[in-house]
């Protein structure tokens, strides 16, 4: 049964048709990428399903329930979330204060608790703070943990995206091109922290243009083009299928023409 | 480090309660008074400007919405202080609900012109409610909280001690409050909307609810600075809480630093008392006074007590070239 599922889904803005009928799904502790060139409507659609936008039409169901119309925080709620593709961090916080924020729906601390300081809220505090610092160490950022988010380097700061979502106990992690403008050593990384990231249980859905990446990791791809799903299927099946080939490199010309 | 900490704040707090002691003036005493409820206002507005980021002009109207409440509550209704107190700072919070509910919708610019829109309607509402709040002329015959009997002696907060340690206990009450509140889970996601609302609420923080949050505290304790100012003055104007008020209290936040709450305690100190240590120059004190808040705001964009976190930079600096 499909984790994710995404039904006839379109959205427009203005005359431009972002997404056009787009139904596809995810099934649980699978890797799957949607790629696509600049302009298919891959992040349109993450902001979709994930209830920054709303569709024109179609409805989303997440582990069973109709996420259609769920505002963010909620769908957060469910165990859906995703990471930017213009990276955000919490400027002006050290590393680990930005991860411990990434806990916040798990910290049961009431406000009157909070006020009074009780031990409840120390313990929670204390517990988000553990949490954090074991993300920080599983992304292979623990030594940065007192650095300020916005002084990182960029690679970093991609990774810290990835370690603020993880915080928030994923089941299905969505990320827009978390490979972005990396070199390939960084890229690498990413690769392998993904990779890692499935190992502990969660679902990942990718949007990236780092085809080794894609090829590498994905179980299934997904290609979009002018916001219309042209291909779907294993890796190999992808880079063997002649309308997908058309897309990147255009139509080969015949002799003569 | 966190010992250490702790031993200063004990240190300061004794200092507070000996203050009207070393100072027994009254004049000295009345600056102290004022001083204590500056920084509820001023720790309070800094919940909003500093942790929310949001510039609001109406924390004066909110200061006059306690102060006209509580004076009522117990001049019209014959309630006691202790009842009018509370009262007062609940139904300060709640207009802080009713005004957050369209204001928080906005932001930036949008949101201080909407609180600057709500500063003016309630100074007008003041001004008109003649039957309610005499108008223009004023609240006066304002009951002081009372007196009680300590040990056979009766201690009447008409005095000026007394009602210095009544603003303490409250300022403390506040300044603690403020810190758990930012400490804690509530704070955390303030910070979280301000720096971004969207990943914010990608990781399930509701902007709305903590902006809404952040927004009625800040509100309510507004209401209880209002409260004590209205039965110390024993008389309440419309003039005590217009829109140069607002923009005082924020200038306190802004020139102490915001997004901390030691900034903005700092800030209502040094602007409660420097207008009384320049008086000695006679007409220059609002050129030196105004000057001053020039050079702080040019040369220290964090506030005054941004100079602690120069101290601080180098430390960090080695943090970020190292690994």
């Amino acid at each position: 049964m499909a984790f994710l599922s995404i039904d006839n889904i379109s959205k427009s803005f203005g005359g431009l048709s972002a997404n056009r009928e787009i139904t596809l799904s995810i099934k649980e502790h699978e890797i799957v990428s949607i790629i696509g060139p600049n302009g298919a409507g891959k992040t349109t659609l993450f902001n979709i399903i994930t209830g920054v936008e709303s569709s024109d039409s179609g409805s989303v169901r997440f582990a069973g329930a109709d996420i259609t119309a769920m505002a963010t925080p909620e769908i957060a709620r469910l165990g859906l979330v995703r990471t930017f593709q213009q990276t955000k961090i919490f400027r002006d916080l050290t590393v680990v204060e930005a991860v411990m924020i990434g806990h916040h729906l798990h910290d049961r601390t009431s406000l009157f608790g909070a006020f009074l300081s009780n031990r409840f809220a120390r313990e929670q505090r204390k517990k988000k703070l553990e949490i954090a610092l074991g993300i920080l160490e599983f992304i292979g950022m623990a030594d940065r943990k007192d650095s300020i988010t916005q002084n990182l380097p960029y690679g970093e700061q991609k990774l810290l995206n990835i370690a603020i979502a993880l915080a928030a106990k994923p089941k299905l992690l969505l990320m827009d091109e978390p490979a972005a403008g990396m070199n390939p050593t960084e890229s690498i990384r990413m690769m392998d922290t993904i990779r890692r990231i499935k190992e502990t249980g969660i679902t990942v859905g990718l949007v990236e243009h780092n085809m080794r990446l894609v090829m590498n990791i994905s179980e299934r791809v997904f290609v979009l083009n002018y916001g219309e799903l042209i291909a779907e299927g294993r890796p190999e099946e992808i880079r063997n299928n002649q309308k997908v080939v058309e897309v990147y490199l255009g139509r080969q010309r015949r002799a003569g023409a | 480090m966190s010992v250490h900490k702790s031993g200063i704040t004990a240190a300061l707090f004794v200092a507070v309660l000996l203050l009207p002691i070393v100072f027994s003036e009254p004049f000295y005493q009345h600056i102290m008074i004022a001083a204590g409820i500056n920084i509820i206002l001023a720790v309070s507005l800094g919940i909003i400007v500093g942790y929310l980021g949001e510039l609001s002009l109406s924390h004066g109207a909110f200061y006059g919405i306690g102060a006209y409440t509580s004076a009522l509550l117990m001049t019209k209704l014959s309630l006691p202080f202790v009842l009018a107190f509370p009262l007062a700072i609940i139904f300060t919070g709640f207009m802080g609900f009713i005004i957050g509910i369209p204001a928080l919708r906005l932001s930036g610019h949008y949101f201080a012109i909407a609180t600057l829109g709500f500063q003016g309607i309630v100074i007008l509402l003041i001004i008109n409610m003649v039957d309610l709040t005499r108008g223009p002329m004023g609240l006066s015959g304002i009951p002081s909280p009372g007196a009680f009997d300590l040990f056979g002696i009766t201690i009447s907060f008409q005095d000026k001690v007394p009602f210095y340690y009544l603003t303490v206990a409250v300022m403390s009450v506040v300044l603690l409050l403020t810190r758990n509140l930012i400490g804690y889970k509530y704070g955390q996601a303030f910070i979280a909307t301000r720096e971004d609302p969207l990943l914010a609420a990608s990781i399930g923080v509701k902007p709305r609810k903590y902006r809404m949050l952040a927004f009625v505290i800040s509100t309510a304790m507004a209401g209880a600075a209002g409260s004590l100012y209205s039965h110390y003055t024993l008389f309440i104007s419309p003039d005590s809480f217009h829109l140069g008020e607002s923009i005082y209290i924020a200038t306190m936040v802004i020139i102490g630093g915001r997004g901390t709450i030691l900034g903005p305690l700092v800030g209502a100190i040094l602007l409660t008392t420097l207008p009384e240590a320049l008086r000695f120059t006679g007409d220059l004190q609002f050129v030196l006074y105004g000057l001053m808040l020039m050079l702080v705001v040019v040369f220290m964009p964090k506030g005054v007590i941004g100079i602690f976190d120069h101290l601080k930079q180098p430390r960090l600096q080695q943090n970020n070239h190292a690994g």
